[in-house]
């Protein structure tokens, strides 16, 4: 983006036109019972949606190349964190290892999770 | 009284202020991004919180994003208000920036009524922990943002610091962005 002279305005208005017709998509696709569809509706659109708003709202990619590498930098550091961490939340158990406190939450998990009046 | 150039000068090639504005929302990454990574990988973890996080109103949820996507659209036509020197109808298109926060806020506040009613408290699993704790650290960056732009829609509508416009715009479209990542994170995948 320049410094000095007048940013080129796109048509906002269109953006959010958009923006709102891929939020129907992501409710829609919500209340289907398919899961690979609930998953591309909801976590594909929202990927597209934030590149949408990244790009026309908070003008990214015509910023300058150290500004969009400074932001992908924190999303790596936040990839790196869940690869690192991720195994020992996600697995309950390994080779020499295990973490019984988590099996039996998952187990008793449902009546857990459930309010008390239902 | 004398103006700082602090803000204008651009030693980067960016003004000052925008370039703090953007390490912000680098630091605003980490911080919502350890959250958003720590939840994805406990309820990948726990099948269990589906019954959980079958009882929060996608509805609302809907509704508040709509809401965000829409203040956001003001805060960018704020803007381009702000860069043609129109600091009045900017100063216009941030108060309703605010308004659209202060529906958001509403709107999540008779939601967490609601399930505070139910019994679904904060310690009442561990989805619900990280439910109130992702939406409420969301709900207080919506409302620094509010009071932001509370002060910088009075100087602008003086035609004062109007690259400050800029600044608080970015900030918002990136709470509207973590928004578009918990609506699904918490309302839709069940």
């Amino acid at each position: 983006m320049s410094n000095e002279t007048h940013l080129h305005h796109p048509n906002y208005v269109k953006v959010w036109a958009v923006l709102v017709v891929l939020l129907a998509v992501s409710v829609l696709g919500s209340l289907t019972s398919i899961r690979w569809l609930i998953l591309i509706t909801a976590f594909g659109v929202a990927v597209v949606k934030a590149y949408l708003v990244a790009k026309n709202f908070m003008h990214v990619t015509i910023e300058k190349r150290f500004v969009p590498y400074l932001l992908v930098t924190c999303l790596v550091f936040m990839a790196l964190l869940f690869a690192g961490v991720a195994p020992d939340v996600m697995k309950h158990s390994g080779l020499h290892w295990e973490n019984s406190a988590a099996k039996q939450a998952v187990e008793s998990g449902t009546h857990n999770a459930a309010p008390k009046h239902e | 009284m004398s103006k700082s150039i602090a803000n204008t000068r651009s030693a980067t090639g960016i003004p000052s202020a925008r370039l703090i504005t953007w390490w912000v929302i680098a630091s605003e990454i980490v911080i919502f991004g350890g959250l958003l990574a720590s939840y994805s990988m406990h309820r990948l973890g726990h099948p269990e919180w589906q019954s959980s996080a079958a009882h929060t109103n996608t509805w609302a949820g809907a509704f508040n994003t709509l809401v965000l996507l829409t203040s956001s659209l003001s805060a960018v036509l704020a803007h381009k208000a702000a860069d043609g020197g129109n600091g009045a109808q900017a100063a216009k298109y941030l108060r309703l920036t605010i308004l659209g926060g202060a529906i958001f806020l509403a709107v999540k506040a008779f939601e967490w009524t609601t399930e505070i009613r139910e019994g679904f408290t904060l310690p009442a699993g561990g989805f619900w922990s990280f439910y109130y704790t992702l939406t409420g650290l969301h709900g207080l960056h919506v409302l620094a943002g509010m009071l932001i732009m509370l002060v910088i829609a009075a100087d602008a509508a003086k035609n004062e610091e109007l690259q400050r416009v800029e600044c608080v715009g970015l900030y918002w479209h990136f709470v509207d962005i973590v928004w578009i990542f918990l609506f699904p994170l918490l309302y839709i995948a069940r």
